[in-house]
C-alpha cells in the first residue's frame, strides 16, 4: 500500500508560537453578552438573524395568504401587501442570509478552521455584533412607527420610495435608509476582521491552497461585500438626503399627487446602478459562503475528498471577481442605454461556466464515493438540485432579449427564491446540523432531522417551480391581487392557492426544527469531538464545544490539505489535517 | 434506494411538469417571435444539463451510499475531464447567447418606416398620444402639466396641436404596421407591458424610453404596469386593440386633438374668468 498525498506533506517542526495575549472576560456579562470571542459572537449573530429571519418567515406567510387566497383576508390591504414583500425581501436578504453566513458560520468556523486562537481584532469583533443588533432594532421599530414600514419594494427604486403614493413615506422609509447604514458599519467591522485573520492569522503549516472551502467560500464573499457595500451605503446617504433635505440625486422634476414637487435635475437610473452594483455582488455574497461550506459538507459525508480542489478555489475567485461586472443584467428594461445589453449578457452568460465546473464537482465527488445519507448529506443533495434550477434559469434571465418578458413577472421571483432562497437556506440547514454537535456538544436528532428536510426541500420545489410557469404566462409580480386580466386563467387562482398551501406547510415545518434545535441542546445524544470524522482543524479541538483560545496550550499545526478521505494504504478513512505524516507512509513513486 | 428515486423523480416530474402544464405564454400578438424561439431553445439546452446532472447525481446515491466495507476512491483532480467540461458548457452557453444577442440586436433597432405613438404613465393610470397629421409628436414637459393639459404639453409647439391625446382611455394600433412606442412617465417608474407584445420598457421621469413592436393579429390586449409604482400598481390597467387598417382610420378619425381640447378648455375657462371679475 502507497500512500498518495495529495499535496507535499512536509514535515513541520512544531510551532514556536508565542502565546497570543487574549482578552479574558472576567464576569458574566463580558462572557455571554459583551463577549470578544469569536463563537459567542457568532451564535449572537445567528441567534439575532434566525430571530429576524423568523419574522420574515411570518410574512412571507401572509403574503401568500393574499395571493392564494385574495379578498378572503380584510386584514391585509394593498399598502401592507407593499409593506409585507418589501421587509420580507430585505431582511431574508440581508439581515438573515448575509448576517448569518459572514457573521455566524464566518465567526465561528473562521479560526476554528485556520487554526487561530480568535479573529484579530476581538473587540472590534464585539461592535460588529452590537451595531448590527441596532440595525435589526432600527429596522423592526418601522412596524411600529406611524404609516409603518417602507413598501417600496426591497429594490427600494426611487421616485416612488420617498414619494407619497407609496406606504411608509414618512417614517419607514427614513428609518430603512438608517438601518442599512448601520448595517453596513457593522458588517465593515466584522468584515475586516475575517479578512484580516484568513490572511495573517493562519497556524502554522495552513497555507492558502491548504484551506478548507468553507474557509475560501467565506473569505471571498468578505472581501466582496467590502466592495460592494460601499455602494449601497453612498446610495442609502444619497436617497436620505433626498428624502430629508430635499435634494435630487435620483429626483428629476416629477409630479407628486398632482402637483409639481420641488425636486428637479436628478437621475433614478442613477439609483439602480449603485443599488445592483452592490445587489448582484450580494447575490455572490450569499451564494459563496454556501458553495464553500456546501463544498464540506459533501466531502465528509461522502468519505471522498473533494474532486478538482483547485479549480473550485479559482471558481470561486473568479465568481467573485466578474460578479462585479454583471450588475445591468436586472436593468435590461430599466430605459438604460440598450447597447449596454450586449457586453452584460454576455458577462452574465459567462459566470455561467466557473459556476457550472462548480455544480459538476460536486456531483463527481459523488461518484465512487462512499455516501452517508446523514441530514447534512441530504441537505447538501438538495442544495444541489435547487441551485441547479435557479442557476439554469438564471441563463433565461441573463441573456438581455429573452429577459425582456420575463423581467417583472413571477418567473424572476420563482428564479430567485430558488437560487438565492432555497439553496443557500438549504446549505444554511445542512451546516447546522453539521456544526450543531461542535457547537453544543449534543446531536440533533435524526428523526426529526430527516422529516424536516423532506417536507423541506420538497415543499419548496413544488412552490418555486410551478411558479416559474405562472411567469411565462405573464404573471406581474408584486401584485396585490391579479384582478381581471383575460390571458390569466382560473386554474393560475388555483396555481396560486396550492402555492399558498404548501409555503404554510413548509414554514410550520420549520417549528420541528426549532423544537428539535431547543430539546437537542438537552436531551440529544452527546457527540463527541469529531462525530462525523471530519478531517478540518474545527473538530480536532481539545474540548467540545471549543474553549476560550480554541486550542489549549498548543495551536495545531497542518500537514495536509482539508480532504485526505479514504487515502489509500492509510488505516482510517479519513486523516486529519494536524495529523503528521507516518514514517512508515513516506511517499514511494507518488506518480502512480 | 428510495432517496436516489425521489432525486430522479424530481428530474423526471419537472419535465412532464413542463410538458403537460396548463400554464404557457399567451398567444403572441407581434414580431417577437424570435424571443419565443430563444426561450425554447434555452429551455432545451437547460433542461438538457438539469436532467442530465440530477440523474447523474442520482445514480451515485443509488450505486454508492454507504455500506459496510465500502470506501471511497481517492481522486484528487482530473484535469482533462475538468477541461472538457468547461468547454462543452462555453460551447452550450453560446449556443444560448448567440441568438438572444442577435435578437437584442433587432429588438433595439427600431425599423425606420415605424411610426410613433407615445405612452405616458401616471400613478395610476395611462394616457396615449398620437401624432397628427403631420405625423410628428411635439415636445412636452413635466412642467406644462394642468388640469386641461394632463400630458404636459408645449402650447408653443406647432407641432403638438394637431397630436392625438387619449387620457385614460384605450390605445388603438394598426394591424401590420411598425411602430416605436416612446415611454413617458410624469412622477414614479411605470413599466407599459402587454404579455402578448413581449417586449416591455420601464417608464422612467425625466426621460423617453421606448421599444418598437409590429402587431400581427387583431385583438383587444390587456396593458398592465410592470414596475412597482405604489399602492394602486396592480390597479393601473387600459387595454390597447390592434385593428385592421379601416377600422383603425375610423377609430383615429374620432378622437380630439390636443388644440380642440385645449381651445375647448380655453373658452370655459375663459368664461371663468370674465365671471369671476
Amino acid at each position: 500500500m502507497v500512500d498518495i498525498p495529495y499535496d507535499r506533506i512536509a514535515d513541520i517542526p512544531p510551532a514556536e508560537v508565542p502565546d497570543v495575549e487574549l482578552y479574558h472576560p472576567r464576569s458574566w456579562w463580558t462572557r455571554y453578552v459583551f463577549s470578544q470571542d469569536a463563537k459567542v459572537i457568532a451564535i449572537q449573530y445567528a441567534l439575532t438573524a434566525s430571530a429576524i429571519g423568523l419574522v420574515a418567515l411570518v410574512l412571507s406567510w401572509l403574503m401568500r395568504l393574499q395571493l392564494g387566497f385574495p379578498g378572503t383576508f380584510s386584514f391585509i390591504d394593498p399598502n401592507q401587501y407593499l409593506q409585507l414583500i418589501t421587509m420580507h425581501g430585505m431582511i431574508m436578504v440581508i439581515y438573515l442570509l448575509t448576517a448569518l453566513f459572514l457573521g455566524g458560520f464566518g465567526n465561528y468556523l473562521i479560526p476554528l478552521m485556520v487554526g487561530a486562537r480568535d479573529m484579530v481584532f476581538p473587540y472590534v469583533n464585539m461592535l460588529s455584533y452590537w451595531v448590527y443588533l441596532l440595525a435589526v432594532l432600527v429596522l423592526a421599530s418601522t412596524f411600529f412607527v406611524p404609516g409603518g414600514p417602507t413598501g417600496a419594494g426591497w429594490t427600494l427604486y426611487p421616485p416612488q420610495a420617498i414619494l407619497s403614493g407609496t406606504p411608509g413615506q414618512d417614517w419607514g422609509i427614513i428609518l430603512m435608509m438608517s438601518s442599512l447604514i448601520l448595517f453596513i458599519i457593522g458588517f465593515t467591522m466584522g468584515g475586516l476582521n475575517y479578512v484580516v485573520t484568513v490572511l495573517q492569522a493562519r497556524t502554522r503549516g495552513m497555507t492558502l491552497m491548504r484551506l478548507p472551502l468553507t474557509v475560501w467560500g467565506i473569505f471571498t464573499a468578505t472581501v466582496m461585500a467590502l466592495l460592494a457595500f460601499p455602494a449601497l451605503f453612498v446610495a442609502s446617504v444619497m436617497l436620505l438626503l433626498d428624502r430629508l433635505l430635499g435634494t435630487s440625486f435620483f429626483m428629476p422634476s416629477l409630479v407628486e399627487m398632482g402637483q409639481l414637487s420641488k425636486y428637479g435635475g436628478g437621475s433614478p437610473l442613477l439609483f439602480q446602478h449603485l443599488f445592483w452594483f452592490f445587489g448582484h455582488p450580494e447575490v455572490y455574497i450569499v451564494a459563496l459562503p454556501a458553495f464553500g461550506i456546501v463544498s464540506d459538507l459533501i466531502s465528509t459525508h461522502a468519505r471522498k475528498n473533494i474532486f478538482g480542489y483547485r479549480m473550485m478555489v479559482w471558481a470561486i475567485v473568479a465568481i467573485g471577481a466578474l460578479s462585479f461586472l454583471v450588475w445591468a443584467h436586472h436593468m435590461y428594461v430599466s430605459g438604460m442605454f440598450p447597447q449596454f445589453g450586449y457586453f452584460f449578457a454576455t458577462t452574465t452568460l459567462i459566470i455561467a461556466i466557473p459556476t457550472a465546473i462548480k455544480v459538476y464537482n460536486w456531483v463527481l465527488t459523488l461518484w465512487r464515493g462512499d455516501i452517508h445519507l446523514r441530514v447534512p448529506m441530504l441537505f447538501a443533495l438538495g442544495f444541489i438540485i435547487t441551485f441547479v434550477n435557479g442557476g439554469l434559469t438564471g441563463l433565461f434571465l441573463g441573456n438581455v432579449v429573452v429577459d425582456v418578458p420575463l423581467s417583472d413577472t413571477m418567473f424572476v421571483v420563482a428564479h430567485f427564491h430558488m437560487v438565492m432562497g432555497v439553496a443557500p437556506i438549504m446549505v444554511v440547514l445542512g451546516a447546522i446540523y453539521h456544526w450543531y454537535p461542535k457547537v453544543t456538544g449534543r446531536m440533533l436528532n435524526d428523526v426529526l432531522g430527516k422529516f424536516h428536510f423532506w417536507v423541506t426541500f420538497l415543499g419548496a420545489y413544488l412552490i418555486f417551480f410551478p411558479m416559474h410557469y405562472l411567469g411565462l404566462l405573464g404573471v406581474p409580480r408584486r401584485y396585490f391581487e391579479l384582478g381581471d386580466a383575460a390571458f390569466i386563467p382560473p386554474s393560475a387562482h388555483s396555481l396560486n392557492a396550492f402555492i399558498s398551501v404548501v409555503a404554510l406547510t413548509v414554514g410550520f415545518s420549520q417549528m420541528v426544527f426549532l423544537f428539535n434545535l431547543a430539546w437537542s441542546l438537552f436531551k440529544g445524544k452527546a457527540s463527541g469531538g469529531n462525530p462525523w470524522r471530519a478531517t478540518t482543524l474545527e473538530w480536532q479541538t481539545p474540548e467540545t464545544p471549543p474553549g476560550h483560545g480554541n486550542w489549549g496550550k498548543e495551536l495545531p499545526v497542518v500537514y495536509r490539505w482539508a480532504y485526505d478521505y479514504s487515502v489509500p494504504g492509510a488505516e482510517e478513512d479519513f486523516i486529519p489535517q494536524n495529523q503528521p505524516p507516518r514514517a512508515t507512509q513516506v511517499v514511494q513513486g507518488a506518480a502512480s | 434506494m428510495v432517496v436516489a428515486l425521489i432525486l430522479l423523480l424530481v428530474a423526471i416530474g419537472s419535465v412532464l411538469f413542463h410538458i403537460y402544464s396548463p400554464w404557457w405564454w399567451t398567444p403572441i400578438a407581434t414580431n417577437w417571435a424570435y424571443i419565443d424561439h430563444t426561450i425554447n431553445i434555452t429551455f432545451w439546452i437547460t433542461g438538457f444539463v438539469f436532467v442530465a446532472v440530477i440523474a447523474f447525481m442520482a445514480y451515485c446515491v443509488f450505486r454508492f451510499h454507504h455500506k459496510e466495507g465500502r470506501r471511497a476512491d481517492y481522486n484528487p483532480e482530473n484535469k482533462r475531464l475538468e477541461w472538457w467540461l468547461s468547454v462543452g458548457t462555453g460551447v452550450g452557453v453560446a449556443a444560448m447567447l448567440a441568438p438572444g444577442l442577435v435578437v437584442w440586436h433587432q429588438f433595439v433597432n427600431v425599423p425606420a418606416d415605424a411610426t410613433e405613438v407615445e405612452v405616458m404613465g401616471q400613478q395610476w393610470q395611462w394616457s396615449f398620444r398620437l401624432p397628427g397629421k403631420d405625423g410628428r409628436l411635439g415636445t412636452s414637459d413635466v412642467r406644462n402639466i394642468s388640469s386641461d393639459n394632463p400630458m404636459g404639453l408645449n402650447r408653443d409647439d406647432p407641432l403638438a396641436q394637431d397630436d392625438v391625446v387619449i387620457e385614460n382611455g384605450e390605445l388603438h394600433l394598426q394591424l401590420g404596421k411598425p411602430v416605436k412606442i416612446l415611454l413617458r412617465s410624469v412622477d414614479v417608474l411605470h413599466d407599459f407591458y402587454v404579455p402578448e407584445f413581449r417586449a416591455k420598457m420601464d417608464m422612467v421621469p425625466g426621460v423617453v424610453t421606448y421599444f418598437w413592436i409590429k402587431p400581427i393579429r387583431t385583438g383587444t390586449f390587456d396593458v398592465l404596469c410592470a414596475e412597482l409604482c405604489g399602492a394602486a400598481h396592480y390597479q393601473m390597467r387600459a387595454k390597447v386593440i390592434v385593428d385592421e387598417e379601416r377600422e383603425y382610420h375610423a377609430w383615429l378619425e374620432q378622437q380630439k386633438t390636443f388644440a380642440e381640447l385645449s381651445s375647448g378648455n380655453a373658452i370655459v375657462k375663459a368664461t371663468y374668468q370674465s365671471g369671476g371679475k
